[in-house]
C-alpha cells in the first residue's frame, strides 16, 4: 500500500545526512568517549565537536549544552531538577506536553489557563507568578505539539522576569527547530528542551540547554558525564546524527518554510472546499507552517483515523494512553473547544519529505472518509 | 473481532481467519480506573496486540470509556443506591459490545462483529436466536441474551461450538501466548483489594441498616444497606452457629434488612421487567435462568396485565414467570433469561422486578 505520511509532528524521517553521519560510530569508532585511551579520546573529540556545533546552532555556550536521552528527559529534568535544587513552585500552562504537565502536577505545581489558541494566558500567568509560595520554575512550550500554535516567548519572558525574577524560565522547544530560528529563542530563556527525532535525527537523543545559573539536580546519577548533569555513557552516534540533522534543518529552513506553508495551505483549503463543517483549530498566522489541525463536525476521530489508515494515510488526533487508546485532548480542553467539537479533531502535520502528491492524496482520502462516515451516520435509524 | 487479550477471543480470531474472513482485532478501552485484570488493563491490551501480530491481523484500541461510564458504571452505582443489584457485564454487552462497537463497525464498513463468547447463533422457524455454547460449564448465552434480530444477523461467536478444553488446545497448537491464561473473573472495574465496598463508598454514601427478623425484632446491624443483596446468607452481621438465615427483603429507603429461613425466599412467580425478545413474545413452556451459571428451571411465561402495554409484554414490557416448582426470589436488577423448553435457544430476557 502507498503510504501518505502526514504525521511529522509525531516523528519525522531521519535526514539522509544524519543517517550517514551516525554510521561510522556504530561499528568503526565505537569507543566510549569517557575512556582513557587514544581511541576514546577520538570519540571524545567527536562529541566535543558536536557540542560546539549544537551550541552555535542554538545560540548558547558549549558548556550550556547537556545531551539527554530525548525530549521527555530534558523536560522532566528542567521541571523536577530545578525545583529539587532551588525549591519553589513549578508553573506551566494547561496545554503543555505531558512531559512538562505531568511533572508540574507531580510536584503539586500551578497549571495556568490558556487562550483560545492554546498559548498561555499572560494575565493568568501573572496571577500564578504573584501567588504564594514563590515560583521556582516556569515552563512554557515554544510550539504546541497538537495544534501548532506559537508562543510569544519574548512576552512570556518579560512577564516572568518582572513578576518572578528569581524563577528560572524553561521552554519545551521540541516542536520548534523545523520552523523557528533557535538562535532567537534561546537567549530569551534559561533552559531549552529539544528532541532529535522531531527534526530528522534518531529517536532516544535530545538536548537540554541550561544557561549559567540554571542548575538542577540531575535525574540520572552515575558516571558524572555531561559535567555531572546527566550520567550515562554518551550515545555518540545519536548525538552526531542529531547535530547533523539540526544543521541540515537550520540550513534548509529559509526555503522549506515557504514550501511547506504553501503545501499546508493547499491541504486545508482542499479539505474546506470539499466539506462543510470543518473548523481550523488555530488560524494559520498563529501557528507553525507544518501544522494543520482541524475539527470536523459529524464524525468521531477514532473512526476517521481508521479509514485514513486503511488507505495508508498516516495522521493523528490527540495523544494515546498506555493501552494505545486515544485520550480526549487536554490541549483542546485548555483552549475551550467543546468536547463535541473535539471528538472530530484530526492533526495532519507536514515535514521535509512532504510533497504536493502527499497533500492531494491526503485531501482526497480525508474528504472521502468524512463523507462516508457522515453518510452512514445519517442513514442509521 | 473484539479482542480482550484472553484465550477465547484469541482463538476466535484464529478461527475466523481459518474460515477465510478478513479480520481486524479491536480492543475496547472501557474503564480508566483501577483494575485487577478484566477487559482494560494495559497487560491485557499487550496480549491482544501480540496475538493480533502473531495472527497477522490489524489491531486497534477504541476508547469507549465515556460510554462505559454512562451506560455501565453510572447505572451500576445508581442501582446500588436504590437497593437494586445490577449485572454490569450484561449491560456492557448490551451497550458497548453489541451497540457501540457494532455501530462503529457498521460505520467503518465491516460486515460482522465477532466476540469470544461461548454461545451460538441458530436459525429456527425463520428467526435467529442466541443458543447455548457447546461447553455447558462455560456457556455464556445468558450474558448475550439481549441480542435483537438485527444484531443476530451480523454477530459471530466463532468458538461457540468448542469446549473450553478445545479452545485451550487450539491456542496451544497455534502457539498463542494466551493459551494458558486464566479466565477473567468478576467485574472488571472492581478490584480485589477494595471490592464493591470501596468502589461504591467512593461514589455514594453507604448507610448503616438494621437487620430484623420476620417479626420485626432487631437481630443485628450492617454497615452498608447498599451492599446487601436479596438471598445472601453471609455478611449481614449475624452470629454463627444458629439456623441458616437469608436476606428476605431489603428496604433501602428505611435502611432495614429482613432475614429469615430459606422458605421465606421461595416464590411461585417472578415478575420480569424491561423485556427483550429475540423474535417477539413467545408464551408458554420455558426454562428460566436467573444467574450467569445458575440452573434453568421449568416455568410458564405469561403476559402480565399490569405491563402498561395491555398485557402485550413486548419490547421493554413486563411479563410473569410462573415456576413449576417454587424458586428463590431473584434480586431486583438481575437478568432473568427465558430459554425454549429444550433449554437451548434464548427466547428473551429481562430484569427481575
Amino acid at each position: 500500500m502507498d503510504r501518505t505520511y502526514l504525521d511529522h509532528a509525531a516523528t519525522t524521517p531521519m535526514h539522509p545526512r544524519a543517517v550517514a553521519a551516525m554510521l561510522p560510530y556504530l561499528d568503526g569508532l565505537f569507543a566510549n568517549p569517557s575512556g582513557s585511551h587514544r581511541f576514546a579520546r577520538e570519540a571524545r573529540a567527536v562529541l566535543d565537536d558536536a557540542r560546539d556545533r549544537v551550541a552555535g546552532l542554538l545560540g548558547c555556550a558549549p558548556g550550556e549544552v547537556v545531551f539527554t536521552g530525548g525530549g521527555t528527559e530534558a523536560d522532566n529534568t528542567a521541571v523536577l531538577g530545578v525545583v529539587e535544587r532551588h525549591g519553589g513552585v513549578a508553573v506551566c500552562p494547561a496545554a503543555e506536553h505531558h512531559a512538562v504537565l505531568h511533572a508540574v502536577e507531580h510536584l503539586g505545581g500551578r497549571v495556568v489557563a490558556c487562550t483560545s489558541t492554546g498559548t498561555v494566558d499572560l494575565d493568568a500567568l501573572t496571577d500564578a507568578l504573584r501567588a504564594s509560595p514563590p515560583v521556582g520554575v516556569v515552563s512554557v512550550m515554544a510550539v504546541n505539539n497538537e495544534v501548532g500554535s506559537v508562543t510569544d516567548l519574548a512576552a512570556v519572558a518579560a512577564v516572568v522576569r518582572r513578576e518572578a525574577p528569581r524563577a528560572l524560565l524553561h521552554t519545551d522547544a521540541v516542536q520548534a527547530p523545523s520552523w523557528l530560528d533557535l538562535r532567537a529563542l534561546t537567549p530569551l530563556v534559561d533552559m531549552v528542551s529539544l528532541s532529535a527525532h522531531k527534526f530528522g535525527g534518531p529517536k532516544g537523543v535530545g538536548v537540554l540547554v541550561a544557561k549559567d545559573g540554571a542548575t538542577f539536580v540531575p535525574r540520572l546519577m552515575g558516571g558524572g558525564q555531561e559535567r555531572e548533569r546527566r550520567s550515562g555513557t554518551h550515545n555518540v552516534a545519536g548525538i552526531v546524527a542529531m547535530t547533523e540533522a539540526l544543521a541540515a534543518t537550520d540550513e534548509a529552513r529559509p526555503t522549506e518554510l515557504p514550501r511547506i506553508e504553501a503545501l499546508r495551505d493547499r491541504l486545508v483549503a482542499g479539505v474546506r472546499d470539499a466539506l462543510d463543517g470543518v473548523h481550523e483549530t488555530v488560524a494559520p498566522a498563529a501557528k507553525v507552517a507544518g501544522s494543520a489541525h482541524l475539527c470536523i463536525e459529524g464524525i468521531e476521530n477514532e473512526a476517521l483515523l481508521f479509514l485514513l489508515d486503511e488507505e495508508g494515510v498516516c495522521a493523528s488526533a490527540a495523544s494515546a494512553c498506555a493501552a494505545g487508546a486515544m485520550e480526549p485532548s487536554h490541549v483542546l480542553a485548555a483552549m475551550g473547544v467543546p468536547r463535541s467539537q473535539a471528538m472530530g479533531a484530526v492533526r495532519l502535520t507536514l515535514g521535509r519529505t512532504t510533497t504536493a502528491v502527499d497533500v492531494d492524496r491526503g485531501v482526497e482520502v480525508l474528504v472521502g472518509a468524512v463523507l462516508r462516515l457522515r453518510g452512514k451516520a445519517a442513514g442509521r435509524p | 473481532m473484539a479482542l480482550s487479550g484472553g484465550v477465547d477471543s484469541s482463538v476466535a480470531a484464529a478461527e475466523l481467519l481459518a474460515a477465510g474472513h478478513q479480520v481486524v482485532g479491536i480492543t475496547m478501552r472501557l474503564w480508566g480506573g483501577d483494575s485487577d485484570t478484566g477487559c482494560c488493563s494495559v497487560a491485557d491490551v499487550d496480549d491482544a496486540r501480540r496475538v493480533a501480530q502473531q495472527l497477522g491481523i490489524d489491531h486497534l484500541v477504541f476508547n469507549f470509556t465515556e460510554d462505559f461510564e454512562a451506560h455501565v458504571v453510572g447505572p451500576y452505582v445508581d442501582a446500588h443506591r436504590r437497593g437494586i443489584t445490577p449485572n454490569p457485564c450484561i449491560e456492557c454487552n448490551r451497550h458497548l459490545k453489541f451497540d457501540r462497537l457494532a455501530e462503529r463497525a457498521d460505520l467503518l464498513g465491516f460486515d460482522a462483529v465477532a466476540t469470544g463468547h461461548h454461545a451460538r447463533i441458530v436459525e429456527h422457524g425463520g428467526h435467529r436466536y442466541v443458543a447455548r455454547g457447546a461447553d455447558p460449564a462455560k456457556d455464556q448465552s445468558y450474558v448475550v441474551h439481549m441480542l435483537p434480530q438485527r444484531e443476530l444477523t451480523r454477530t459471530m461467536f466463532p468458538i461457540g461450538g468448542m469446549t473450553k478444553a478445545d479452545v485451550r488446545a487450539r491456542a496451544a497448537a497455534l502457539g498463542l501466548r494466551t493459551a494458558a491464561k486464566p479466565d477473567s473473573q468478576d467485574v472488571c472495574f472492581i478490584t480485589d483489594g477494595g471490592g464493591r465496598e470501596a468502589f461504591l463508598g467512593a461514589r455514594i454514601p453507604l448507610r448503616p441498616a438494621r437487620v430484623v427478623d420476620e417479626r420485626g425484632a432487631e437481630v443485628g446491624r450492617v454497615a452498608a444497606v447498599e451492599l446487601v443483596t436479596l438471598g445472601q446468607r453471609r455478611g449481614v452481621g449475624l452470629p454463627g452457629g444458629g439456623p441458616k438465615r437469608y436476606v428476605l427483603a431489603v428496604d433501602s429507603d428505611a435502611a432495614t434488612v429482613v432475614v429469615g429461613d430459606e422458605a421465606g425466599l421461595l416464590r411461585n412467580t417472578q415478575p420480569v421487567l424491561a423485556m427483550t425478545w429475540a423474535a417477539g413474545p413467545q408464551w408458554g413452556e420455558v426454562r428460566v435462568q436467573c444467574s450467569a451459571h445458575g440452573m434453568a428451571h421449568p416455568a410458564v411465561v405469561e403476559p402480565d396485565g399490569a405491563d402498561g402495554q395491555g398485557g402485550a409484554g413486548g419490547e421493554g414490557g413486563r411479563v410473569l414467570v410462573r415456576w413449576r416448582e417454587p424458586q428463590r426470589v431473584v434480586s431486583p436488577g438481575q437478568s432473568v433469561v427465558l430459554y425454549d423448553p429444550t433449554d437451548q435457544r434464548v427466547l428473551g430476557g429481562g430484569l427481575a422486578g
